[in-house]
């Protein structure tokens, strides 16, 4: 993945709470065997609304999407963080995200950001009443703020997440790093343990 | 236990790294493999381990005839992709029409593949359901399919956990899926993220395997990655002679293994939560996240009903979506097509328990019912049994197995406005077809309403 260091921009608000996977992109996208040209899917079945905010021209060019709480909960679909990316998305604020959605926007560098409910609920408001409201995130101190209405706040990767954003490093070759181990691990497996040949 | 399985995986750990944690078992299907593969060839790395891999097609397959070819383009291409990166790598797979071929999370269990204390993963969040074995069992994003297919492991942090007890005994006629219902009902669909769940207690102690899939399938709908139930003599029974399992020597070796990774007394957890099963009912969800669930008794909740603002906002869009107005009693909603299926509920017990009701009755005037069995093994004993025939004289229709309306990939799709009772595990909007509405029911629940046209209990019929 490419490094993430700072993420400058405006923001969409996306005021729902519980916006699953299949909303991100409906199931009719997952049949494709590419991994480009998602964007074109996001949120498709919401966007068919001309009041949807992805169609309010005001927030056009906007980088961050504000979300309320439980963000991308139930499929696993990493298609979901494609189709935020491809659509131009760099970084998602909520209050909580659902594991899976969370742990595949660290593997393809969509910056997932989690910070409080009420600093989440603040910022949703301020985006809202201000689509021209510049926002910075910087990856290395865990923060995020909003000059023009004083407003920061923190937020913590496990630091090895950090890293790997920074770096932009590949998760596969880290572990390959630890081959040896792997080797010695699978000379110990019990003898019981299934195969599937 | 968790906590045990994890340990007995651990490849490599290093201060301020995630631990790096081996994978006994890795599930694939066509929706969320063809790019890993991709990825695999692009920078000249190779499966790892083929001979721990096994993959199947079932989210898109078609369930109607297995004689007319699939009509959908792009799900044949799909389909035809998993089957030719399985040939390049080695990996056994089971095709359309295939006599093992199923649902992912049906076929791992009735062939033996899914045994206690193991890691097992898979590109689809329902791979909770191998939970149910005591395995730790989780669902993992493409790029980490792909990091299975070229390392055989993953570097995982690891989660907190929590206990959920199940004391007391369910009343007749209540089932695992009214109990996992009432479960994410009281603990949210976020309550359980960050966490690997546990169940157990009496009631858990007394669910068949099949019941405990059930409930460790819909971990993900409250928020957790993985649930888990510690292996015991209904597990070691249900694993003897299965075609992967250990036989003879190996087996009396494996199951002192298997016990070894029971949850010690005294363990503690990060936060517990207690259920009395004997005050569940019938449940149906009524919204478009499986937490907004009642009684079936019960009538449609009002906005007003919800404290947190949050809850309040999503149930004003959950009713407006579900065409629904507060104070109707949810027996008095009709649905016009029934879906017993899927991960949940798509295993030879679930069938049985549908035809028991399909019995001598006739599915109700203009209702359609698919009734599709979770692999091809469930189909073959249930026609051994004449469930098959239970269903069509009912009027309701008998499919190939698949995932088929659970997520409407393949031709099985609501139309918009169009209303369900299904046994699947999610009621999102559009999960079922764009537009649709999904009530998520047992199939106790499922096959009764398919006979009253509305929704409704078996006691509710004649």
């Amino acid at each position: 993945m490419k490094p993430v260091t700072v993420i400058t921009g405006r923001a969409i608000p996306l005021n729902r709470s519980d916006v699953d996977t299949d909303q991100i992109i409906p199931s009719d996208w997952l049949k494709r065997v590419e991994r480009t040209g998602f964007g074109a899917g996001l949120f498709s079945e919401w966007r068919d609304d001309r009041d949807f905010v992805l169609n309010d021209e005001r927030f056009q060019g906007a980088s961050i999407l504000v979300a309320g709480p439980n963000f991308g909960t139930g499929s696993s679909r990493e298609h979901a963080v494609w189709a935020l990316m491809d659509y131009g998305f760099e970084a998602v604020i909520s209050s909580r995200f659902a594991d899976i959605f969370f742990s595949n926007c660290t593997k393809q560098g969509l910056l997932p950001v989690t910070i409080a409910p009420e600093k989440a609920s603040a910022l949703l408001d301020a985006v809202t009443a201000d689509p021209s409201l510049e926002i910075t995130i910087d990856v290395a101190r865990g923060t995020i703020e909003a000059p023009a209405i004083g407003m920061s706040a923190t937020f913590a990767l496990e630091p090895f997440t950090t890293e790997r954003f920074l770096n932009g490093w590949d998760d596969i070759g880290l572990t390959l790093r630890n081959e040896q181990d792997l080797t010695s691990f699978e000379a110990k497996r019990p003898a019981y343990l299934p195969t599937t040949a | 236990m968790a906590e045990k399985v994890w340990e007995a995986h651990l490849v490599h750990r290093a201060e301020g790294e995630p631990d790096l944690l081996y994978i006994d078992l890795h599930l694939v299907h066509e929706v969320t493999s063809p790019q890993a593969f991709d990825g695999i060839r692009l920078a000249g790395r190779t499966v790892r381990r083929p001979d721990l891999t096994i993959a199947t097609a079932d989210h898109n397959v078609p369930t109607t005839s297995l004689d007319l070819p699939i009509e959908d383009p792009i799900s044949k291409k799909q389909l035809e992709v998993l089957t030719a990166n399985c040939a390049e790598f080695g990996i056994t797979c089971f095709n359309r029409g295939d006599a093992n071929q199923g649902i992912v999370h049906v076929i791992g269990p009735e062939l033996g593949l899914t045994q206690p204390g193991m890691t097992i993963v898979c590109g689809d969040s329902h791979t909770s359901t191998h939970g149910a074995f005591g395995a730790l069992a989780f669902g993992i994003g493409t790029s980490e399919v792909e990091h299975v297919l070229a390392t055989q492991s993953l570097p995982l942090t690891k989660p907190k956990t929590m206990a959920i007890t199940v004391t007391g005994s369910l009343q007749p006629g209540v089932t695992a899926k009214d109990l996992v219902l009432a479960i994410i009902g009281e603990i949210g669909t976020g309550g359980g993220m960050g966490y690997v769940l546990e169940y157990r207690g009496e009631a858990i102690e007394a669910l068949s395997m099949e019941g405990r899939m059930t409930v460790c399938n819909m971990s993900i709908e409250a928020g957790a990655r993985a649930g888990l139930i510690a292996p015991d003599d209904v597990t070691i029974a249900y694993l003897e002679g299965k075609e992967h399992a250990p036989k003879g020597e190996a087996f009396d070796a494996a199951k002192a293994a298997w016990l070894s990774y029971r949850t010690d007394e005294g363990a503690t957890f990060d936060r517990e939560v207690i259920i009395d099963a004997s005050t569940i009912s019938p449940q149906v969800s009524w919204g478009t996240n499986p937490a907004q669930v009642a009684p079936l008794s019960a009538t449609v909740p009002s906005p007003d009903d919800f404290a947190d603002p949050a809850e309040r906002e999503a149930a004003i869009r959950a009713l407006q979506y579900m065409d629904l107005v507060p104070g109707t009693p949810l027996k008095d909603i009709r649905v016009e097509t029934v879906f017993i299926g899927s991960c949940t509920n798509s295993r030879i017990e679930d069938l049985r328990l549908a035809a028991s009701i399909f019995e001598g009755r006739k599915v109700a005037e203009g209702l359609r019912v698919l009734i599709v069995p979770g692999s091809h093994r469930v189909k073959a004993q249930a026609q051994a049994e004449g469930l098959d025939a239970i269903f069509t004289a009912a009027g309701a229709e008998w499919r190939e197995p698949g995932c088929s309306m659970c997520l409407a990939m393949n031709p099985d799709k609501l139309a918009p406005g169009e209303r369900s009772a299904s046994t699947s595990n999610r009621n999102f909007e559009g999960r079922q077809g764009r537009g649709g509405r999904t009530h998520l029911v047992s199939p106790a629940v499922a096959a009764a309403t398919a006979i009253a046209g509305h929704l409704a209990s078996p006691g509710d019929i004649t």
